[in-house]
């Protein structure tokens, strides 16, 4: 057992003095309960009279039932049901007996409430762990004085209290009301791995039913009495702005209330990096249904004009910088161009090992090969959209959002209203990947419900969501490698940058394997602006690293797997540098495992096998994809996934987030690109921007985790960059073309091999 | 505008809407049933598809004014307590990750069934690949159409 002094979150552990009241249709969510028959439908067990709140994560009902809030952003990644897990072992409750809700925003009772940076679980383990801990140990402490027994005599199982000496039991609900009035517990034991019954069993989705009936539980679901439906028209083009607006004709149209401008942040707002957007002046329209606000957006008369150059100030994460907007209208042909030219030139240097200029020049054998990918759009399935009902002095919000906490102080500022002033609650999200962190669209719901005066749903259409900006950046990189006459790697040079920024983690393996290293950035500032999409940086460079090594390893006659089992010895037992922030053990145990699961060594006829491993998030991902070729065409058959990402909640969950990792890492590498003309994106809808499907996807994948029992490190993003290497290098198997460029279906390599 | 009187889950309802407007938008704003999706607005994403008459067809595509009396059938409406076999195989594989898309595709696959009870892969690639799943959920989707069609036979 752990002893820990309950001081994470212990803002959390404060009772609320006001019990909540029974009664209530909890478990369903706020959206389902303008339909109680449905919900009736749906519930399994009654509902208890009275619910005791025993700490800011969970209440106990008088029958034993147990509700257990989810702090975090659910966009897919599955927390809503994982974190509720944890709190549950922690409690000794029955899981048949947990209800699952969403947490609002709440930053006295929760800290981290993001869906960002793979970091839900790591981040809230222990607090969760507390919450279900102290509840367990206050209901003990409740058992212990109603029975007069020593408390450490008094066991709890499965939502049961039992003093086995005095015969003595009762069940969670009888003791929920004294237990809600003991003190919170200063220490508490949290349990040992080996005592979990929940933590590491597979439990379905919590939302399963409500997703598979087709019951309201996205933002765009949302449904309010009186409540007006806007959609917003950005420019065509960035680098353009609004100049005027001619709203007659459409303010005419069937079903509109209202047509204006919007702007969402005044120039002395000290923005953060989540809250930046292209477009700062919007025009709004209001309707009755969705529909109409989308044809009389069609009717709008707008001119735009040419946008200045503009430097914004923002904050990350408390550092100050300054982000250049220069003018102009760009274009996908000349980016490349510049990327080239920059990329020809020497950059920053941003980490260097030995002499590697020597090395070159002594190497044996040479080779150099440079990579790019294109700007993505997120599309997340769902839209982005928001609800806001914004009155003279509060302001309720409802919908998809990564980051509720840091939009808040946008919000405020905005209306003109104090933080405590603000709600804001969270929807269930279909999809995040990043996206939903930079709620611009929360802003603009909120503008919009201010002047309309009316509670408002913002709705993007795809044209929209997909023509906004806060794209994959577009990256470029070139990599060297100096062999000596025995074909042992000398050295390394990385040189790579980006439209904004650079792709480079300069400490990252194979730094600290090499006695020669060197590795340089650049960037190019642009006027499209871009954000974290799913493993940002690493979901190129890793690609890109992994073709390369595979290169490599093949120049030097070298089984790719044991060439890079040979580095990682190396820097685990002679590292390079001190500051090279992988774990080199637990690389080598990602890639051992995919060897031994996937039969690297006795690899099935007529099968073409790239293999790939890498690190990010704090976990560790090899994979090993197998292409066979059917009427000539590459086809995936099987994906062989290993990850170390430490303790592992809910597997079945964890094995689906891998796969579609693994989904999404193929279909970006092969087909998707956002490409510019006259500042225009070329793509606005799935017409033209094409995304993976059914037929595309891998045939089987398998997912096996290291089973270390280290505390949980990241999964939403780990398996999704490295695929994309093992994708290259099982094409280049499959069909003697090596790819270097994505998309990869319309990138036209020779066969070289 | 013009009043239509629509079968809808073996209800009859009435609307009054413009004739261009799409079916997804007639039952999402106006019969209040958000259970099909919006994804695209152009046949591309499979996020929206109801069922004519037991067809699978793409609700953004289609006008309330071509509907007449068909027969419109919603996720909603697929079974009265989520207990059709595709729902249940659905439960059973726990296909979601974000779920947006898995109304559509629950449409999509129970069209399938009721005129395929026992498709090959290609035929479930065929009639599932208008469908898009963006979370990549394809592998367990092929898995639940296959254990409700074990469940069907
Ligand atoms: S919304 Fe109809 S197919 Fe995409
Ligand atoms: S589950 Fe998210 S789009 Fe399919």
């Amino acid at each position: 057992m752990t002893l820990l002094k309950t001081h994470i979150g212990r803002r959390a552990f404060i009772k609320n003095t006001s019990l909540a009241s029974g009664g209530l249709v909890l478990g369903f969510s706020f959206l389902n309960s303008c339909k109680p028959e449905q919900a009736e439908k749906m519930a399994v067990r009654e509902m208890p009279k009275e619910w005791f709140e025993i700490n800011g994560y969970l209440k106990i009902g008088d029958n034993g039932l147990v509700t257990i809030m989810s702090p975090n952003p659910e966009i897919g990644q599955n927390v809503k049901t994982s974190m509720p897990m944890i709190v549950a072992d922690e409690l000794e409750i029955d899981w048949k007996d947990v209800i699952v809700e969403q947490a609002p925003l709440n930053t006295n009772l929760y800290s981290w409430q993001v869906a960002g940076g793979s970091r839900s679980i790591s981040s809230s383990w222990q607090s969760l762990r507390m919450a279900g801990a102290t509840a367990r140990q206050m209901l003990k402490q409740a058992a212990a004085t109603a029975w007069q027994v020593p408390v450490e005599e008094i066991r709890a199982v499965e939502g049961v209290l039992t003093h086995e000496a005095s015969g003595k039991s009762a069940g969670y609900g009888e003791m929920a009301s004294a237990a809600a009035k003991e003190a919170v517990p200063e220490e508490i034991n949290l349990k040992d791995r080996s005592d979990f019954s929940i933590i590491g069993t597979s439990r379905k989705n919590v939302d399963g039913l409500k997703i598979v009936t087709g019951q309201p539980l996205f933002g765009i679901d949302v449904q309010r009495e009186g409540m007006l439906i806007a959609t917003v028209a950005h420019p065509p083009a960035f680098g353009m702005q609004l100049k005027s607006l001619d709203a007659e004709a459409a303010k005419k149209m069937p079903g509109i209330r209202d047509v204006f401008s919007i702007t969402l942040f005044d120039d002395d707002f000290k923005r953060s990096a989540f809250h930046h957007t292209a477009f700062n002046t919007l025009v709004a329209v209001v309707g009755e249904s969705t529909w109409e606000v989308m044809q009389a957006k069609k009717a709008l008369n707008i001119e735009w004009e040419k946008a200045p150059s503009a430097s914004i100030g923002m904050t990350m994460f408390g550092n100050d910088m300054e982000v250049n907007y220069p003018a102009g209208l760009e274009n996908t042909t000349t980016h490349r161009e510049q990327m080239e030219a920059l990329n020809a030139k020497k950059g920053r240097v941003v980490r260097k090992d030995g002499n590697p200029e020597a090395a070159f020049k002594n190497a044996a054998k040479v080779i150099e090969r440079s990579y790019t990918c294109p700007f993505l759009a997120h599309n997340t399935m769902e839209p982005m959209n928001f609800f806001a009902h914004v009155t003279e002095d509060h302001a309720e919000l409802l919908g998809p959002t990564q980051t509720p906490e840091w939009m808040e102080p946008a919000i405020a500022e905005l209306l003109g209203l104090p933080l405590e002033k603000i709600d804001i609650n969270m929807t269930r999200q279909g999809g995040g990947f990043g996206r939903r962190l930079y709620g611009h669209f929360m802003i603009e719901a909120a503008a919009i419900s201010q002047k309309a005066k009316a509670p408002v749903k913002l709705v993007y259409s795809r044209e929209d969501d997909m023509s906004q900006g806060t794209y994959r950046p577009s990256y470029y990189a070139t990599y060297r490698a100096a062999l000596d006459a025995d074909n042992n790697l000398t050295a390394l040079h990385v040189k790579t940058g980006g439209i904004p920024e650079s792709p480079l983690f300069a400490n990252r393996f194979p730094a600290g394997a090499l006695d020669n290293y060197l590795a340089e950035d650049w960037t190019i500032e642009s006027n499209i602006t871009t954000g974290a999409f799913r493993a940002p940086r690493s979901n190129f460079i890793a690609g890109a690293e992994q073709s390369f090594l595979d290169e490599v390893a093949e120049a030097a006659g070298k089984d790719p797997i044991e060439m890079r089992l040979e580095l990682l010895k190396k820097a685990q037992e002679n590292p390079v540098g001190e500051n090279n922030d992988y774990d080199a053990e637990r690389y080598a145990g990602v890639l051992e495992l995919v060897k031994d699961k996937s039969n690297w060594n006795a690899s099935p006829t007529g099968m073409h096998r790239g293999v790939s491993a890498y690190f990010c998030h704090n976990s560790y991902v090899a994979q090993v994809l197998d292409i066979a070729m059917e009427n000539n065409e590459p086809v995936v058959q099987k994906v062989t996934t290993a990850i170390d990402c430490g303790i592992v909640i809910n597997p079945d969950a964890a094995r689906n987030l891998a796969e579609g990792g693994v989904v999404d890492g193929i279909g970006h590498a092969m087909y998707s690109a956002i490409t510019f003309k006259d500042g225009a994106p070329e793509q606005t809808n799935f017409d033209k921007y094409r995304l993976i499907r059914h037929s595309e996807a891998p045939k089987e994948i398998e997912t096996h985790f290291v089973d270390n029992g280290i505390d949980p490190t990241g999964l939403g993003e780990p398996p999704f960059p490295p695929i994309m290497g093992a994708l290259a290098n099982a094409l280049y198997k499959a069909t003697g073309r090596r790819h270097y460029h994505q998309p990869f279906i319309t990138d036209r390599p020779p066969i070289v091999g | 505008m013009a009043n239509y009187t629509l079968n809808i889950n073996g209800k009859s309802r009435e609307v009054d809407v413009d004739p261009s407007t799409p079916m997804l938008w007639v039952l999402r704003d106006h019969v209040k049933l958000v259970g099909t999706k919006y994804g695209c607005g152009i046949a591309q994403c499979g996020a929206c598809t109801i069922h004519l008459d037991d067809n699978a067809v793409r609700s953004c595509q289609l006008p309330v004014s071509a509907v007449g009396d068909k027969k419109i059938t919603t996720i909603e409406g697929l079974s009265e307590h989520g207990d059709h076999p595709v729902q249940q195989a659905w439960l059973e594989v726990d296909v979601p990750q974000c779920g947006y898309c898995q109304a559509g595709q629950i449409m999509s696959a129970s069209a399938l069934l009721k005129n395929n009870s026992n498709p090959t892969d290609s035929e479930i690639d065929t009639a599932m690949d208008g469908n898009i799943c963006r979370c990549g959920t394809y592998t367990r989707i092929k898995k639940a159409i296959k254990t409700a069609a074990g469940n069907l036979s």
